[in-house]
């Protein structure tokens, strides 16, 4: 799947870019796009380590524990193949609740040490599971309550009127994501074995 | 009263991080006696080994992406599905910023910001494209990171739904804002 988007949209750069005359702005953009990559991950050092730290007392006090166990009625649901105790739904529950209140900045860290635990679970490391893409869908689908800081600047007073309407297209796009991994994982082309 | 209630939302999310960073450890070292320092420390070192790990799969999003964006190939698509999309009354001015939106965050921030500057921030048309922004994230980055950080390449069919998820948002943020704000 992604080997053909990724080359797709590749190809279809190189075509457009000629045809539009932007070619040099493709190459430049490739350049420049492969820095700033690399920029991001090395920027996520720092934040990675203080979040990860923090996670790592949370899991010594039992906090991440308390936590998963309230909310395992729900998460049993959407990953019925995460055993019970297993640390990955405390991580899991915990990048959820950062990605609500908008603190993207924890959201991340909790976020990938919960993919850490979830390949732990992982016969073929290479193929995401379904708890993985299941997890990584509401991700993308964003669940967030609270209008980011960014709109909230450019928005001013406005943004009071667009706190519910994003509320509800939130609300959709992650039904809508949950229901299509529910789908698709069930299809032959999606499977393990056939994965790519 | 929303006004009042969304200000103090915000209000109340910056105090969340610093409360965390210091609820978490007095927890521990109160109720549990945790060695905090010691834990934390242990637990940090994986940062670096997490954030180097994301390069190859950062890079190679990323550049795609870059180059979709420079080559003029988002106008062409939009050019293609705007008769589409205007037909079922997807307003044309929000349809870059919900084809953007997925693919770079930056890239879509730029867009509301002249969404807002061009039609004012009480228009609904910045109204449509701010509730879109809030309501989807940068799939394709959020795929590499995650997937990267453990080093999958077989992502199974986390992209399609992912990018169904953000074509039914873009929609309902449509459809939410003519219900609600007009």
């Amino acid at each position: 799947m992604l080997n053909y988007i990724w080359f797709g949209m590749m190809a279809i750069s190189v075509v457009a870019g000629i045809f539009t005359g932007k070619i040099d702005a493709v190459t430049e953009a490739a350049i420049n796009m492969s820095r700033l990559a690399v920029e991001i991950s090395i920027g996520l050092i720092g934040i990675m380590a203080l979040w990860l730290g923090i996670m790592k007392i949370a899991e010594a006090s039992g906090l991440i524990k308390i936590i998963a166990r309230g909310l395992r009625p729900i998460t049993i649901r959407l990953f019925p193949d995460v055993p019970e105790d297993h640390p990955a739904i405390g991580s899991i529950v915990l990048n959820m609740a950062a990605n609500m209140l908008g603190l993207g900045n924890a959201a991340t860290p909790l976020g990938l040490k919960a993919m850490a635990e979830l390949q732990e679970l992982n016969p073929q490391k290479d193929t995401a599971t379904n708890a993985m893409v299941m997890f990584l869908a509401i991700n993308t689908s964003s669940v967030q309550l609270i209008v980011p800081a960014t709109v909230v600047a450019l928005m001013g007073v406005a943004v009071s009127q667009i706190f519910i309407t994003t509320i509800l297209a939130t609300l959709c796009s992650t039904i809508t994501a949950i229901f299509m991994v529910r789908m698709l994982q069930k299809m032959k082309r999606f499977s393990v074995e056939n994965a790519s | 009263m929303i006004e009042s209630f969304v200000e103090s939302l915000n209000f109340g999310s910056k105090f969340i991080i610093p409360l965390l960073l210091v609820g978490i450890p007095m927890y521990a070292l109160s109720v549990r006696k945790v060695k905090v320092y010691e834990v934390f420390v242990e637990g940090a070192k994986d940062g670096f080994s997490i954030a180097v790990r994301i390069i190859p799969y950062l890079v190679a999003i990323l550049v795609a992406v870059g180059m979709f964006r420079a080559s003029g190939a988002l106008d062409l698509l939009l050019n293609f599905l705007s008769p589409v999309l205007v037909f079922i009354g997807f307003p044309p001015e929000n349809l870059p910023l919900a084809l953007m939106r997925p693919l770079s965050g930056s890239g879509s921030l730029g867009l509301l910001t002249d969404l807002v500057n061009q039609h004012g921030a009480d228009s609904l048309t910045a109204k449509i494209g701010a509730t879109m922004f809030g309501s989807s994230e940068t799939t394709f980055y959020v795929l590499a990171v995650y997937f990267g950080s453990v080093s999958i390449s077989r992502s199974r069919h986390a992209l399609i739904a992912g990018l169904t998820a953000d074509a039914v948002g873009a929609l309902s943020a449509v459809y939410f804002c003519k219900l609600l704000l007009t």
